[in-house]
């Protein structure tokens, strides 16, 4: 029975026409995706059974993504191709199919494998010593910051969960941050911002990649 | 030609982040419809006045939709009530109301359609308008504003509402709508349009069928403020008779599919439109007559292509009385069989109180026996024959014991407080009855079983046998509250209320004449909106409002009207006899039932008024 179960990676956009759905949104979303393209989902068990299939990372609400990362369990297989061919009519307006592979059905759930992510954030105006104002906040030791979980605000340190955080040279005015992504510490690209005192300054942010701590991906 | 304004997605981002469920507002939903605006010829904005998770689960407004984006010619975008934190941001950024499609300002669509479903979501209307930088008075309105339009059952008795709307659209929009559409088109394309087209259009308007346009009647009082003459000028027609559709037109398939959770996310088809009960209580159950039933083949035939364009992992037969569409077995039966691989849920509202209906509800519940609801509405016997509710006290016994046998242990119990003739009795023998499925649900399953029981208020409508009665004393429901509270203190039940503040307002809302458009505007400006939310409503804005312009709600919710009254929506006509009604509210003050008229014609008025050779005019699988 197992030997006849695939798992499906794929790789999609979540764009600007979908950026303020939640999380739990974009997994409804998602689900009627696949059942308009008839795919050959895996049921689990019981009542009310759900179809198989798990996202690597919640994208926070109003965050674009360019290169998301979600798996799907399939029965009988499906060629990654013909995979392709069935959900990309069916997506709404904003998310895409970038890529989609088979992936082994003993690896570890995505959302356990993903260890930290890039984000780039534009700003429509950008303070003057933005530079300086980044070279300060990686220089520090500590970045004791707030916020809301299950309707308590909580105190946290920011500063370990910044790995990267570079000014990037253009004439726009972008930010470059490789941020901590795990299930266990993730950092917020607004709470960076935050951190930089530009917590009113109207931004963009997008996820441009997930990284893996895992060798074999 | 003023240019179209749109609001742009840059100013949009910047308010966004900040409000609550940004994706209200996003659009962009699957199976949205965008046209090119720029070469329609008419422009239609279809408005819910309430927030979008409530006006997504409306069908009657995406039927408007799916028929009006079929003309090419033509195009339909939507726009809901902003909740209060987009509502500030949006008038600090000075962003008008938009259309959710192509984000185009709403004043610049040639018409708005309101869809008016309750009287608490009026004031809602009024700010939507303001919003949109229109005037709320129709009155006001200049050549360059659009037609506002109102329709859905609310227009029904649209008297309170008359000062703010052009135009009402009563019945069935499937035709109504379209004439008018086309009738407007034409008016446009022959001469421009000003002030005085739009004049000599609404005109034009009043004459088709199913239109009211308010403005076109002169309203008399007499000196106790009942209405003395509604007298129509010119040439419109004395009496607007409700537009009905036979058989029913194809059921839109393309369903619109919001990103968020709304009230309820759902494939939908009407299986049947009205309902044969005579439930003398019931405002939907006259007016939606006769009942008219899809085929089985039609039904799964559209099912089909509904889950196929939509994916939705639930659906929704809608009816009245699901139990009374006359395949409902051969339905589910085929429906199951056809969908088991797809997991497709199936949930059927609605449902007569009997062993019939356990069955069915079986049929689609298989292995999760969730919940099962019935509503007996009233305690005893004489007083559901009163209201005409043909359930006795055994087939809701049969029920409860059925269902507790098959396996639910779980039942939901719906009634109603301040019915017509309620005494305290009444009351006893609602928490007699929950007592009894309490101990058939003991013998069935040999432990406690759990009731939820939930009580309304009862507020009588216009257009029903209870038209001319007044709302029950509020003091006296409660007392007869208190009194059921303390009779159903019992393990295992659970009792439910409505908040009963709001009561009096949607008793006089719903039967009001035309002063209350003053009223209405008076509690807007006072901030009153989302009325209909416990947590915006509060009853001293209106209460001001109404002493302010020196009307007394009383007035409209309380009174009992003698049979010779002008009832303020009695230029309504929507096919059942005022004869029938007043016979109806006499035969229930008699505790005298009336029978469902599948088993034979009572002669309600609607057979002559449409001139149908049968009635009710086809069933399901008839040839």
């Amino acid at each position: 029975m197992s030997e006849n179960i695939q798992r499906l990676r794929a790789t999609y956009t979540k764009g600007e026409a979908v950026k303020y759905i939640s999380h739990l949104d974009l997994a409804r979303t998602v689900e009627r995706v696949f059942r308009r393209a008839r795919l050959p989902l895996v049921y689990s068990q019981g009542f009310s059974p759900r179809p198989k299939f798990a996202f690597a990372s919640a994208l926070p609400v109003g965050a674009t993504g360019r290169a998301e990362l979600l798996d799907v369990w399939l029965s009988p297989p499906l060629a990654p191709l013909e995979f392709a061919k069935r959900v990309a009519p069916q997506l709404p307006a904003g998310i895409e199919l970038v890529e989609v592979r088979e992936v082994d059905l003993r690896l570890p759930a995505l959302q356990a494998s993903v260890s930290h992510a890039d984000y780039l954030v534009t700003l429509e105006d950008a303070p003057v010593d933005l530079g300086a104002r980044i070279a300060d906040l990686l220089a520090r030791d500590a970045i004791p910051m707030e916020r809301q979980r299950k309707g308590e605000l909580r105190a946290y340190d920011l500063r370990p969960l910044i790995l990267e955080l570079d000014l990037i040279p253009g004439p726009g005015a972008q930010i470059g941050m490789k941020l901590a992504n795990s299930s266990s510490a993730t950092g917020r690209a607004d709470q960076v911002l935050a951190a930089l005192g530009l917590a009113d300054a109207p931004y963009a942010v997008e996820r441009t990649r997930l990284y893996f701590d895992l060798a074999d991906q | 030609m003023k240019t179209p304004a749109i609001v742009s997605r840059e100013a949009l981002d910047r308010i966004l982040p900040r409000v609550t469920q940004p994706a209200r507002y996003a659009g962009h939903e699957w199976n949205a419809i965008t046209k090119n605006w720029d070469a329609m010829d008419v422009r239609l904005a279809l408005l819910y006045p309430d927030a979008y998770e409530i006006g997504m689960s409306n069908l009657g407004l995406m039927i408007l939709y799916d028929l009006v984006n079929r003309q090419p010619d033509m195009v339909a975008e939507r726009a809901y009530a902003p909740w209060t934190d987009m509502e500030a941001a949006m008038r600090e950024a000075g962003i008008p109301l938009f259309s959710l499609e192509t984000r185009h300002a709403l004043r610049d669509f040639d018409l708005l359609g309101f869809s008016l479903q309750y009287e608490l979501t009026y004031t809602n209307v009024l700010n939507l308008l303001d919003l949109a930088g229109i005037p709320i008075r129709a009155e006001q309105r200049s050549a360059d504003d659009p037609l506002i339009i109102g329709g859905g059952s609310g227009a029904y008795s649209p008297e309170p509402m008359a000062d703010f709307f052009d135009l009402f659209v009563i019945g069935e929009g499937e035709v109504a709508l379209l004439q008018l559409l086309r009738a407007y088109q034409a008016a446009k394309r022959r001469e421009g349009w000003s002030l005085e087209a739009k004049r000599r259009f609404l005109e034009q308007a009043a004459r088709l069928p199913g239109v009211y346009v308010p403005s076109l009647y002169r309203v008399t009082y007499h000196d106790d403020g009942r209405v003395a003459q509604f007298a129509p000028l010119g040439s419109a027609p004395a009496r607007i008779q409700r537009q009905m559709v036979t058989p029913l037109p194809p059921a839109p398939t393309r369903l619109i599919m919001p990103f968020i959770d709304t009230v309820h996310d759902r494939a939908v088809i009407e299986l049947q439109r009205g309902c044969t009960n005579g439930c003398r209580f019931c405002q939907a159950g006259m007016i939606y007559r006769p009942i008219r039933e899809r085929a089985v083949d039609e039904v799964v035939q559209t099912v089909d292509e509904m889950i196929a364009a939509t994916g939705y992992e639930e659906l929704g037969l809608l009816s009245l009385s699901s139990s009374d569409y006359s395949r409902i077995e051969e339905l589910l039966k085929r429906l199951r069989e056809r969908y088991a691989p797809e997991q497709l849920a199936i949930s059927l509202p609605s449902l007569r109180t009997d062993a019939f209906s356990v069955s069915l509800a079986e049929m689609i519940q298989e292995g999760r026996k969730s919940g099962l609801t019935f509503a007996p509405e009233a305690g005893s016997q004489r007083l559901r024959d009163v209201i005409n509710k043909n359930v006795t006290a055994e087939d809701l016994l049969n029920a409860a014991r059925t269902a507790f046998e098959r396996g639910w242990q779980h039942l939901k119990l719906y009634f109603m407080m301040g019915l017509p003739t309620e005494t305290d009795e009444d009351i006893d023998a609602i928490a007699d009855l929950v007592r009894q499925v309490l101990r058939v649900g003991r013998e069935a399953r040999g432990r406690r079983v759990e009731v939820n029981v939930s009580v309304a208020t009862f507020v009588p409508k216009p257009h029903t046998p209870f038209q001319w009665l007044p709302l029950a004393d509020l003091e006296v429901v409660a007392d007869r509250q208190q009194r059921l509270r303390q009779a159903l203190r019992l393990p295992g039940v659970k009792l439910n209320w409505h908040a009963p503040e709001a009561t009096l307002l949607e008793a006089a809302l719903c039967r009001g004449d035309r002063r209350l458009s003053r009223v209405i505007e008076r509690a807007w400006r006072q901030g009153a909106r989302f009325d209909a939310w416990q947590e915006h409503f509060d009853y001293q804005t209106w209460a001001g409002a109404f002493e302010a312009e020196g009307l007394d709600p009383q007035f409209y919710g309380s009174r009992l009207r003698a049979s010779d009254e002008v009832l303020p929506w009695d230029h309504i006509a929507c096919g059942v006899d005022r004869a029938f009604l007043w016979a109806e509210y006499h035969s229930a003050l008699r505790a005298e039932t009336t029978p469902d008229c599948r088993g034979g014609c009572q002669d309600c008025g609607l057979r002559a008024c449409y001139e149908l050779a049968d009635c009710p005019p086809e069933l399901a699988g008839q040839p």
